[in-house]
């Protein structure tokens, strides 16, 4: 389990790190945290010819609240997110779901936009950023894009971002004052992907519902008017019209039974502190 | 004052140097000056006939050293032998024809691991697939595909056994009650993982290894005949630390024998340090087993007789010691319980998994799995109170040494005492009121009981009962094991101990320190305990090893008896020199004294040195007390009877589990609420190991009872080739543990001591298992419950799902065999162009998503180069495609076969042509396809998606080809251009 | 902008256990392979090289991490602390590590370098971390010898002490 050899670029900026990556393209891969690219590499299914690191750049350290969101730069650690005191109040949702990505081990490398990047259906910040009306802002070069999490995310490990172009950054919604948030997660083992995950946010307006581990994307749902009484027939359609399948950990049914389960958690609990 | 003599919660003398990274692990050890590094190429088909390997672009890679192959192994080399006599060979890499997914095809030697892994992506290997079979009943079928031709079916072996009279208590019982089950493959993992430098001096024709093998050096025998040479012609050494084994680093004698070769024929020392993903795949595991048992039952619920019949799949050869595990428990096949009649019917099967071996627990599992769920299909269906039909059924107290049906002697016990024990407090109470007001609210909340006899210090002999009493007769009488220690005492009195227990990790030599201490009157810290072996230089049977729980029965027996011996001479030096009888003599604090005299004393140190400094003045016929060693074996393990009576073990420890668990109501995860475990292991030679025994190997038993399998899908692909797969618990999913113990000691070992290490293993899975059934029950009567009992199968036996709403189909389950799907695009073309399109083979290789150098082999056959990948997973694969089953402009069948280094795939697809009405087509398509290799076992979430991604690709492609718009929307389009890497 | 071929070794100069340290790699080298096969540092253990068991686990720049999920080359400058620094002097043992060693939480002494080094920086950085932070952050280690309880008994143990010595201090 050793990778094969690649070309290692460390930048000390963003813009070199785009450079490369619009030159290199397809062969070139960003180095962030690495906490699922090297595992990858390391069983040689991922096998890059050139790593681009943007870990050395202190301008993709950056964390900036601007225009209700909260813009996350490309070599933003988990775990400092996760320190920082006002993402609770400021995200609650975003706050209540880092806890289950990974491991404190793992959160201290990895990062934000490697977990957006990497794009797996079962993991937690692709599913938050789902439900916080996340965008994507893509480079190739200097031009940028911005890409809604709901479009950036095509399939199992699969985005809409094109092989020269990088993750910037990535912004998630604040958390209105009054909108209830909630969150529920199964997976075999603390720490593991998710088999089911569950996030809902509640307010006056809506009721917002996202499933992680069932599609291969996350799944986002809104509903305009849901009462409590009506979740469980509503969270039951839902589990059946997604896309449920089987695998070594887990049954299709089981994966439904664990939408209407978890997602009525989530729900309850976003409605407790709804206002 | 140490109770028995024994500091028993002394601290561990292993602990120090493992704290602060001084461990002297296999790889941490130095290597000799050129020394090449090992990677080793594995079969990605479950049962495949190798028609070429192509090596050269792998040996021209900077750095390579060599590429070998089973051809080259066999110019130097010989097949394993088997303790069974079949017709069939063993080889430690794959010869024309490979059996499993994992199995060795080649080697490359190279100047680090980094360029040898380089180097094996670089060896093509042809393959022509053949069906596979990997259930073991299915590969007793007549029509089942064969493994070994040599042996013309899959039955390795079939013995019939009888004791007692069954068919009399069968014939008179009240009740016959049946239990059919399957235990699951799965392993103890040690963290650290299997490795091995060997060299060869070719002018002694001589083998020097170093490995972390575990033992039973009954393997050494083996080792040295598979290369060729006698047996000090290969020194086997062992490092001072082992990463854990529990079983398993026996698995590693095949490498030994594979690199062995390779050093051989290179010339060069080899080093081979195995990785996690070849260690799940293709290291050992515990045997999966098909059992059907019946119990004579009278109405009182007291079981008169048993009948086993088990099919043991010991996977792709039978590799020694198998079919050991099958064997191990026969003298204790009616568990804890006084049952006289008992028939047995053991049959041997091979089918395409990873062939098994040592697993802690070894054959218990299997056992108590099948014994202790009948036990407690017995009480519900007489409606008994399990605690009752256990006890009524448990050999009395008065009856030991107790003779079981099958042959076996338990040395000592009082179980119903310590099944008493356990009970009183009001431990099991509690529960049953737990249970009470869990089920009057609704919750699934049920209580298991096991009981079990723990086995330790395996008898050599008892694999023997798998020959006939004729063969048994032919091959010469085996029995007994073995235990050595030496003791060493230096020209200034200090002593060194060497043990043959090859601990992995237990504290052996903080217990060996102890017990010589306490002989010598020494601190235990003056003591040089030494656990690496050296077959080269170390007193050592075929028993010797970490297995059987045997150190505190055997070797640590032997060590008493070697101290012992010491002590009698130096007291006996002590006496000459103090005008003392030898037996008035004392040893403490560091002095040897006369008991009645304490101030006449010696220093330990001087009068134990007289054998080096002053041998003239030993009293005569006493032998200068320089090195004692002592092999202990005891009477009682005997060879089989001509009855096929066994006494398989020599220390039979009891132990008596109960639990309360519950069914998550959201998760449908089974908690253990609550788990009380009763032990006999006779006398403790250290509180803190014991409860270190206990508690590991109930984790262990936990991750089997909930977690853990080495799954296969029916296409013999491995499905947990990473720790991802392969969920061994985390310290959240290991409940908290009551442990309690009663103690009757052996009286046929020195200490008094019996086994402990393995025997949560045994009785932990079915006592979990057993109150998930109970938690069941209310909502779903018998259920006939399945390891792992992961949540997902929980849920499956619960009452169906809610229905979908009205307007939301049901979906569909797919054709059931790897990965399948159906579906339909709409393309705006007729279906003639389209077929037309699907016949031309130039047009289809330009459809065949990532297609590059295109071959036509026939109108209707080629091969094509086609890169594929999903996300970062990127491979080269070879691809053939075939069309058939024509029926033009309708219908046709396209089938696919890839490979490359990310692994195989193999698939096939019906299309269907429906002309839309209005100029178009509906193209249906379902697939059924089956991938092995590497991305099955590590990438398994992966596939579904890339499957669907592909065929959608596929036909959106073909919509372009017929002059369509992209189908059937944008997204697929969009993802068209990441597959294979281009936009 | 600095680009390391593959092809080639580079020096890597970082900080190893409070002492300046450097060596040799190749961009592709492993960090758990460098600090064991180039700086001769084998306390630091391999177990599955996908990050899953923690057995390889460092500190880096003052963070646990996976060295098997860690290139060399990416700790230029940094500072790299192992289980061989946790031991105050040659002869003695940590507060954590004593506590190991009481509570028998360790047997085979394969994972418990890299649970140290996370048990370390927990009780470095929350003196009071209670047992379920500590089986939080336990819980990205496997051990399969001891079922864990001994570890959470010993961190716990540790963390008292620790705490007393600060309070006497």
């Amino acid at each position: 389990m050793k990778p094969a050899a690649f070309d290692y670029v460390r930048c000390e900026t963003l813009d070199e790190a785009c450079e490369v990556i619009a030159q290199t393209g397809d062969d070139a891969r960003i180095l962030a945290g690495g906490q699922s690219l090297v595992a990858m590499m390391n069983m040689r299914l991922a096998t890059p010819a050139v790593l681009v690191d943007v870990m050395p750049a202190p301008d993709a350290r950056k964390v900036a609240a601007e225009n209700g969101t909260l813009k996350i730069f490309a070599a933003v650690r988990q775990a400092s997110l996760l320190d920082d005191p006002d993402l609770t109040w400021r995200n609650p949702l975003l706050a209540r779901m880092l806890p289950w990505v990974g491991h404190p081990q793992t959160r201290a490398r990895g990062t934000i936009c490697g977990s957006v990047a990497h794009a797996d259906p079962s993991a937690e910040i692709p599913l938050a950023l789902a439900a916080l009306d996340g965008k994507v802002i893509l480079r190739r070069g200097r031009k940028r894009r911005s890409v809604k999490a709901t479009d950036f995310f095509l399939g199992m490990m699969l985005t809409d971002k094109a092989d020269d172009e990088m993750i910037e950054a990535v912004t998630f919604a604040d958390v209105q004052q009054g909108t209830g948030t909630g969150f529920a997660e199964f997976g075999r083992r603390k720490g593991d992907f998710a088999i089911v995950a569950c996030a809902a946010l509640v307010s006056p307006m809506r009721v917002r519902f996202a499933v992680g581990g069932v599609n291969d994307t996350p799944f986002v749902r809104d509903w305009d008017n849901l009462s409590p009484q009506d979740d469980a027939e509503a969270l039951n359609a839902l589990a059946w019209s997604l896309d449920a399948r089987g695998d070594l950990h887990a049954t299709a049914r089981y994966r439904r039974d664990l939408v209407r389960h978890l997602g009525a958690q989530a729900l309850k609990e976003a409605r407790s502190c709804a206002v | 004052m140490p109770k028995d003599g024994l500091h028993q919660t002394m601290l561990r003398v292993e602990d120090a140097p493992l704290l602060t990274g001084r461990g002297q692990f296999f790889d941490d050890l130095p290597t000799p000056h050129g020394t090449v590094h090992a990677a080793i190429l594995r079969s990605p088909h479950a049962h495949a006939k190798i028609t070429d390997i192509s090596t050269d672009a792998a040996r021209r890679l900077a750095g390579v050293h060599a590429v070998l192959t089973g051809e080259d192994y066999a110019s130097v080399a010989s097949p394993l032998m088997v303790g069974v006599k079949l017709p069939i060979e063993c080889w430690p890499i794959a010869q024309n024809k490979v059996r499993y997914v994992g199995e060795p095809v080649a080697v490359v030697l190279a100047d680090d691991r980094y360029i040898a892994e380089d180097a094996v992506d670089l060896i093509d290997v042809s393959y022509d697939t053949l069906a596979p079979v990997i259930d073991p009943l299915k590969a007793l079928a007549d029509d089942a595909p064969v493994l070994h031709d040599e042996m013309g079916s899959n039955l390795g072996a079939d013995r019939y056994f009888s004791y007692g009279d069954p068919d009399g208590a069968f014939a008179e019982a009240d009740h016959v009650v049946e239990i059919s089950v399957r235990y699951p493959r799965n392993s103890c993992t040690p963290i650290e993982t299997y490795g091995v430098l060997t060299r060869w001096d070719p002018h002694t024709r001589s083998y020097d290894v170093l490995s972390n093998f575990q033992g039973p050096f009954s393997i050494h025998p083996v080792i040295a005949r598979a290369l060729n040479v006698p047996g000090n012609r290969l020194r086997l050494r062992t490092p001072e630390d082992s990463g854990g084994s529990f079983g398993i680093k026996q698995g590693v004698f095949p490498y030994i024998a594979l690199l062995s070769a390779c050093a051989r024929l290179t010339d060069r020392p080899v080093k081979w340090v195995e990785d996690r993903l070849e260690h799940l795949t293709a290291s050992v595991s515990a045997t999966n087993r098909a059992i059907t048992l019946r119990a004579a039952v009278t109405a009182k619920g007291r079981v008169t007789a048993l009948d086993y019949d088990q099919v043991e799949d010991v996977g792709a050869y039978l590799r020694a010691p198998e079919p050991a595990t099958l064997y191990r428990m026969h003298g204790n096949l009616c568990g804890a319980y006084d049952i006289a009649n008992l028939r047995v019917r053991n049959r041997i099967v091979m089918t395409n998994k990873t062939p098994t071996g040592l697993n802690r627990g070894f054959g218990g599992p299997q056992i108590y799995f099948a014994l202790e769920r009948l036990m407690q299909r017995i009480a519900v269906e007489l409606g008994l109170d399990p605690v009752n039909v256990a006890r009524d059924n448990l050999i009395s107290s008065g009856a030991f040494p107790y003779r079981t049906a099958s042959g076996a002697t338990y040395d000592s016990g009082d179980y119903q005492n310590a099944f008493d024990t356990a009970l009183k407090d009001g431990r099991y109470d509690a529960l049953c009121q737990k249970r009470d007001a869990a089920r009057a609210q609704g919750r699934l909340y049920g209580i298991g009981l096991t009981v079990a006899v723990e086995p330790s210090v395996s008898n050599m002999g008892y694999l023997s009962t798998a020959l006939t009493p004729a063969e048994r007769a032919k091959a010469g009488q085996k029995n007994g094991a073995q235990s050595c220690a030496t003791i060493a005492i230096d020209p200034v009195g200090s002593i060194t101990v060497q043990i043959d227990s090859v601990p992995q990790g237990q504290g052996h030599k903080t217990v060996a320190a102890s017990i010589v201490a306490e002989r010598f009157g020494l601190e235990p810290g003056a003591i040089t305990v030494v656990a690496a072996m050296d077959t080269g230089k170390d007193a050592w049977s075929i028993a010797a090893g970490n297995y059987s729980s045997r150190f505190a029965a055997a070797s640590a027996g032997a060590v008493r008896i070697a101290a012992g011996r010491l002590r009698e001479r130096i007291a006996a030096i002590a006496a000459s020199q103090l005008d003392a009888r030898p037996e008035d003599i004392e040893f403490g604090n560091g002095k040897v004294f006369i008991a009645s005299n304490p101030e006449a004393a010696l220093a330990f140190a001087r009068v134990a040195s007289t054998g080096h400094w002053a041998p003239g003045t030993l009293p005569e016929g006493i032998a200068a007390p320089m090195r004692e060693t002592a092999i202990w074996t005891a009477p009682e393990l005997t060879a089989p009877t001509e009855e096929d009576g066994i006494n398989s073990s020599l220390c039979h420890a009891f132990i008596f589990d109960f639990c309360g668990v519950e069914i998550d109501p959201v998760t449908h995860e089974a908690r253990v609420d609550h788990y009380v475990t009763m032990h006999d292991c006779g006398t403790i030679l250290h509180e803190g190991m014991v409860e270190g025994q206990i508690r590991g190997a109930f984790a262990q038993a936990v991750g089997a009872a909930l977690y853990e399998e080495y799954a296969y899908d029916d296409d013999g692909a491995f499905l947990a080739g990473t720790l991802a797969d392969y969920p061994v618990p985390t310290v959240h999913e290991i409940p908290d543990l009551t442990i309690l113990h009663t103690c009757t000691p052996s009286p046929l070992t020195p200490l008094g001591a019996k086994g402990v290490g393995e025997g949560n293993c045994m009785s932990t899975p079915v006592c979990i298992a057993n109150a998930v059934a109970d938690a069941l029950a209310p909502a779903s009567g018998n259920v006939d419950v399945t390891l792992p009992l992961s949540p997902a199968r929980i849920a499956s036996y619960l009452p169906d799902e809610p229905a979908p709403p009205e307007g939301i189909a049901q979906p569909r389950p797919g054709p059931g065999k790897g990965l399948s799907g159906q579906g339909e695009a709409h393309v705006g073309a007729a279906p003639q162009e389209i077929w037309d399109l699907l016949m031309d083979a130039d047009q289809l290789a330009a459809i065949i998503p990532g297609a590059h150098g295109v071959k036509r082999l026939s109108p209707t056959h080629f091969l094509a180069d086609v890169t594929l990948g999903v996300g970062p997973v990127k491979g080269r694969y070879r691809v053939q495609v075939g069309l058939s089953d024509l029926d033009a402009p309708n219908n046709a069948t396209l089938t696919g076969k890839a490979g490359g280094a990310l692994g195989t795939g193999e698939g096939s697809g019906r299309v269907t042509l429906t002309p839309d009405g209005s100029g178009g087509t509906v193209i249906g398509y379902s697939y059924d396809a089956a991938v092995g290799g590497k991305v099955a076992s590590v990438g398994g979430r992966l596939l579904d998606g890339a499957a669907k991604i592909v065929i959608g690709q596929f036909f959106a492609a073909l919509g372009r080809r017929a002059g369509d718009a992209p189908q059937p929307d944008g997204i697929i389009a969009r993802m068209c251009g990441w597959i294979g890497g281009r936009r | 902008m600095r680009r390391l071929t593959a092809t080639e070794r580079h020096p890597v100069r970082f900080t190893l256990n409070g002492k300046p340290a450097e060596g040799t790699a190749h961009p592709r080298m492993l960090l758990s392979d460098f600090l064991r096969g180039v700086q001769g540092a084998t306390g630091t253990h391999v177990g599955c090289e996908h990050g899953v068991c923690g057995a390889c686990t460092v500190r880096i720049d003052g963070a646990m991490a996976r060295s098997c999920l860690t290139f060399a080359v990416q700790i230029e400058g940094a500072e790299i602390d192992t289980v061989e620094a946790l031991a105050p002097a040659p002869a003695r043992l940590s507060v954590l590590q004593d506590a190991f060693r009481k509570h028998h939480a360790l047997q085979c002494g394969f994972c418990t370098p890299g649970i140290l080094m996370s048990l370390d920086t927990l009780l470095a950085t929350e003196s009071q971390a209670d047992a379920e932070r500590i089986r939080d952050v336990l819980s990205g280690h496997l051990c399969r010898c001891t079922g864990y309880q001994p570890i959470v008994a010993a961190a716990l143990d540790a963390a008292q002490t620790l705490r007393e010595e600060t309070d006497n201090a």
